[in-house]
């Protein structure tokens, strides 16, 4: 069977669907600019330029933030993004604001320093989409949502999600079909928050895999047993099984107590798009 | 006879009646300059799709003293049209309904029958279902209305043809998804609505109209793509995809003579034996289920 063939996808039409997307979900609520935090990686180079499509280039605004332990290359290949697109960009550091909490409170652990440096940034684009008047646009894919591998109210955080319904392997095809540079595209993914971390280090398994065996279970809804079957090694199908399951809390609104008649979330059910 | 049919894929506004009607009056305005003599609305057209508990703030009747249709109806006056609305019965119960105006009179209602709850779509939670499907005469031959879910049941199809339509008209919301590269241009919700579309054109010998909206509504694409076959299954016309338009069909209704006289499946079909059949099944008593139990492995 050969799955990668079937994660290829038309990449002209998703383009199209995506523009299309950002675009009227950003105009629905009355404005016109979009605001992104540029990483110098793959996810949030293809939503800027996503958004610059949809939008034009004076209405997109790139907000670097780097902290101490960043790649500089992360940074090189970040603003080479704002150069290409023609785009503003503004680049403010994290340290500042995240080491004396981090050198107060937080020792070695690199998921907590990591999870503090997520939010930050998070408070750092909101504030910053508020002061260019747009909206945040997320740059959360499809693969690490149903990972959980993400920082909740972090980096997961968005008024909207362009490639979330695109596995990893799918925002490379899209990448390169939309100009942004090769050795963006080719690089291997990283969250960047120490030197030589990359995702699939940390993770124990390839993306290639996990988009897979991924789309199997989630888009083909077959059951465990059955992708091992089909050849895929039975620890890594189990693992990432046990992580779509465990991070779903990410995914969803917080659990509401029901005491009235009518409850959020529960039977208080209108559209997103309602009223804008 | 000749006629001309006009595809009207638009956009609704989620929510907005007003602002939905006054679309509706555009595309109509237009339709007149390209001489159309029937002209076709999508699915909740009036309304927007993904309304949730909007649906109540939505509502029509579909007589001159509401609001809306008053003003529909005298817009019917040169030209045919079909609208797709949120309908209020006297006892509250909201369906998912077609009308087809023509001459100031509402010459039919359905209501959308299959109301799907897989998925993304959850129509049953808001919606009461519709109970009947019948073929209808209009000035320009019988016609039959199916609404999106409906036409996915070949039931749907088969009765408004043995009840006489010569036009099986399908208004569809139809979210676009599947974006396979080796289907290029095309997306996986389109290739399915064309192929059973163009099987019924074919089986029927039938004109059939698809007409689809564009738009986004929480997410969700909705494709357009709205299209006509004629009765030998010779597509007629093809709107774009995701764009908002106006695209007209050319029908010369002797297609249906020359198709039948090709594939004479009307003539030779046997309704009663059909009846018969579908009695003795029901008339055993036998659900799907107890057959399925009584099925081994």
């Amino acid at each position: 069977m050969d799955l990668l063939s079937r994660l290829k996808i038309d990449t002209e039409l998703a383009e199209r669907l995506l523009t299309d997307f950002v675009r009227v979900e950003i105009t629905r609520v009355g404005v016109s600019r979009a605001v992104v935090g540029l990483s110098g990686g793959i996810d949030s180079a293809l939503v800027a330029t996503l958004a610059t499509k949809a939008l034009g280039a004076e209405n997109v605004l790139a907000v670097l933030m780097p902290y101490r332990a960043s790649n500089p290359s992360s940074r090189a290949d970040a603003e080479e993004m704002v150069e290409q697109l023609g785009i503003q960009s503004k680049l403010i550091e994290i340290t500042p604001i995240v080491e004396p909490y981090l050198s107060a409170h937080v020792d070695g652990d690199e998921k907590r320093r990591g999870n503090i440096m997520a939010r930050a940034r998070m408070i750092i684009l909101y504030d910053q989409s508020s002061a260019f008047g747009g909206l945040v646009v997320g740059t959360s894919n499809k693969t690490e949502t149903l990972l959980g591998y993400t920082t909740q109210f972090g980096d997961n955080a968005a008024a909207l999600q362009p490639i979330g319904d695109l596995y990893k392997t799918q925002v490379w095809q899209l990448a390169e079909a939309v100009g942004v540079p090769p050795h963006i595209v080719d690089k291997a993914p990283s969250a960047d928050l120490w030197s030589g971390q990359t995702d699939e280090g940390e993770l124990g398994f390839t993306y290639a895999m996990a988009d897979q065996i991924l789309y199997l279970l989630v888009d083909e809804r077959r059951t465990p047993p059955d992708v091992v079957a089909l050849g895929f090694d039975e620890r890594v199908v189990r693992e990432i099984e046990k992580r779509v399951r465990q991070n779903h809390f990410k995914r969803v609104i917080p659990p509401v107590a029901k005491l009235s008649a009518r409850t959020i979330g529960a039977d208080f059910l209108y559209p997103r798009d309602w009223g804008v | 006879m000749k006629f001309r049919i006009g595809l009207a894929q638009l956009a609704p506004r989620l929510g907005d009646v007003l602002a939905n009607l006054d679309k509706h009056r555009e595309m109509i305005a237009r339709a007149r300059i390209e001489k159309v003599d029937l002209l076709i609305f999508p699915e909740l057209g009036l309304t927007g799709y993904y309304l949730k508990d909007l649906v109540p703030t939505v509502v029509a009747r579909p007589t001159g003293d509401d609001p809306m249709f008053g003003k529909l109806l005298a817009e019917s006056h040169d030209l045919d049209l079909v609208v797709g609305f949120v309908e209020q019965d006297p006892r509250f119960r909201y369906y998912i309904s077609a009308a087809y105006l023509s001459r100031e009179r509402v010459v039919h209602l359905h209501r959308k029958v299959y109301l799907p709850t897989y998925r993304l779509f959850d129509d049953a939670r808001f919606f009461a279902a519709g109970d009947s499907l019948r073929a209808f005469d209009t000035r320009f031959g019988r016609m039959g209305l199916m609404i999106c879910e409906d036409a996915w049941h070949i039931s749907a199809a088969y009765l408004l043809w043995q009840d006489g339509a010569d036009f099986l008209i399908d208004i569809a919301s139809s979210p676009g998804y599947g974006l396979a590269a080796d289907r290029p241009g095309q997306l996986a919700s389109e290739v399915t609505v064309n192929s059973f579309l163009r099987t019924y054109a074919e089986m029927l010998t039938t004109f059939v109209v698809y007409v689809n909206r564009v738009g986004i509504e929480d997410g969700v694409s909705f494709w357009g793509g709205s299209l006509a076959f004629g009765p030998n299954a010779n597509e007629l016309t093809c709107a774009p995809l995701m764009d908002e338009s106006l695209t007209v069909a050319e029908i010369d209704t002797d297609a249906l003579r020359r198709a039948r006289l090709r594939l004479p499946t009307l003539r030779d079909e046997r309704m009663e034996l059909v009846v018969r059949e579908l009695n003795r099944i029901r008339g055993n008593g036998a659900t799907e289920s107890m057959r399925s139990a009584k099925t081994p492995n």
